[in-house]
């Protein structure tokens, strides 16, 4: 009997000592919070320049028709895209943009102007709930 | 018509006004009389004529502006004329407005122009008084007042001191949602103007009023606004029935405020999305518009379009939008006097808009 009690004051003071000390591993510190965030948006800062800029070779850029980039439903990706017959990422996408109405040549996938567009439109989209597959 | 005379033969056979005289009294009267004579004008806006460099321009663009031109020369009966909405070049380069023009003169039927901010930032508007028309006028036609706005312009900062060269000014003015941007106006001296062209209108005569950008204010991070519009409406108020006509926003959109009735047009280069689609800040589309569906990005022509606007009985407005890869919608008044989408403003008999490609 007494064992039991001993081991349900241990369970007890384990879960006690949970509480009180919320110690995680890997804790970021707020530096580390700052860096990255910064890093990010000096890559968001890079894609809304490129967004605003001629892509391609007819002088068009992404933002005569996207003003804020608005319009391009980044939270519905990966989703099946019409007239590439096949669930895409938002990157197809905007290579499709690139190719036809900023007549020019699409960009690699991992392409570093890719991940800069990306940024900026995810940015520009920031708190919407996401809804991936949605039409 | 009257009298057996076709109105498409007055109006070649006239050159309307200038030979009136040599015409008979009675037909005079019929085309400027009280505005019970039903006719019609065309409204094409937005075209963004890009030069790619010398004789190459933007593909997309001039065949938007290229099939309007076509489908208003089909149309029957002729519209009386054309009215271009403003935006006829994207970076207000003599080519760019030359090339317009060129494609513009094509019409079988005379145009009335609106400037635009994309016309105008380059040289203030210099090469369009030579070449179009001028920045700001008025006439008659058959019984109603058109007044011509240019609503575009905005504060003498922005326009003569912050920008080291004119092609940058330009620049700057032609994107959407810059930060350096500056609200649009139509600024004090045509306001005045206005003013005392509009104490020679008995009030009874209908309105119609044509500018580049909304005479009220719907988003000003993206400038579907104009700062003074309260001047301006303050000098329509006093006439029963006012239209105004505008494009700028290449969008389905419309209102009223008190006496006025607002309509937009679609461009002929590329859509608009609404500024509630922009999710970061507050923005206000008035609460009578019924949404296009979104443009379908895999249709080259989709969420562009024209207009065709009817006055019938003078300022009864019946706005036809004709989107090229959409149902086509009407828009009249209501009963009540507001403008309403004939087919879809009951939200049951709404067309679920097509939200996301």
């Amino acid at each position: 009997m007494l064992k039991i009690v001993c081991s349900v004051a241990a369970v007890v003071v384990a879960a006690i000592a949970l509480v009180i000390s919320p110690a995680r591993a890997d804790e970021f510190t707020k530096e580390d919070l700052k860096k990255w965030d910064a890093a990010f948006q000096t890559v968001a800062k890079e894609g809304e320049k490129l967004f605003h800029s001629a892509l391609g070779k007819n002088s068009v850029s992404c933002d005569m028709c996207h003003p804020h980039a608005s319009n391009n439903h980044p939270e519905t990706y990966p989703k099946f895209q019409k007239q590439l017959g096949k669930v895409v990422g938002l990157r197809e996408m905007i290579n499709w943009c690139i190719q036809n109405p900023l007549e020019g040549v699409p960009l690699a996938l991992d392409d570093p102007k890719m991940y800069a567009l990306e940024a900026y439109i995810y940015w520009e989209r920031r708190g919407v709930k996401l809804a991936p597959g949605k039409h | 018509m009257t009298n057996g005379i076709n109105r498409r033969t007055f109006l070649k056979g006239a050159g309307v006004l200038a030979a009136s005289a040599a015409l008979p009294v009675g037909l005079v009267e019929i085309a400027f009389g009280k505005g019970n004579e039903s006719f019609t004008f065309a409204y094409i806006s937005d075209s963004h004529i890009t030069q790619i460099n010398d004789t190459q321009f933007v593909r997309n663009f001039d065949r938007g502006l290229q099939k309007a031109v076509l489908e208003v020369n089909f149309m029957d009966p002729q519209p009386d004329f054309v009215i271009f909405g403003g935006d006829l070049a994207q970076l207000g380069k003599k080519a760019e407005i030359d090339h317009g023009l060129a494609i513009m003169k094509d019409l079988t039927v005379p145009v009335k122009w609106v400037i635009g901010e994309h016309d105008y930032y380059l040289d203030l508007g210099k090469y369009w008084q030579e070449k179009v028309s001028p920045l700001y006028y008025s006439f008659d036609h058959k019984g109603v007042h058109f007044v011509v706005l240019n609503s575009i312009l905005t504060h003498d900062d922005w326009t003569h001191k912050r920008w080291p060269t004119p092609e940058e000014r330009m620049r700057q003015m032609a994107r959407l949602d810059n930060p350096e941007g500056s609200p649009f106006m139509v600024k004090d001296e045509q306001i005045a103007w206005l003013k005392s062209d509009l104490a020679k209108v008995k009030k009874d005569t209908p309105l119609v009023v044509l500018s580049h950008s909304p005479l009220y204010k719907v988003f000003k991070e993206w400038n579907f606004w104009t700062d003074d519009a309260e001047k301006v409406q303050a000098l329509l108020k006093p006439f029963k029935k006012v239209q105004v006509l505008h494009g700028h926003v290449h969008q389905v959109l419309y209102n009223r405020i008190g006496n006025i009735s607002f309509n937009a047009f679609m461009a002929t280069a590329w859509p608009w999305p609404y500024p509630v689609s922009y999710s970061q800040l507050k923005n206000k589309v008035p609460d009578m518009t019924v949404f296009m569906s979104r443009a379908d990005p895999f249709k080259e022509r989709d969420g562009t379009g024209w207009g065709k606007i009817d006055l019938a009985d003078g300022p009864k407005v019946v706005h036809h939008y004709e989107l090229w890869e959409n149902s086509p919608r009407t828009v009249e008044n209501n009963p009540k006097g507001n403008p309403a989408d004939t087919k879809y403003q009951d939200p049951k008999k709404r067309i679920p808009s097509q939200e996301h490609y």
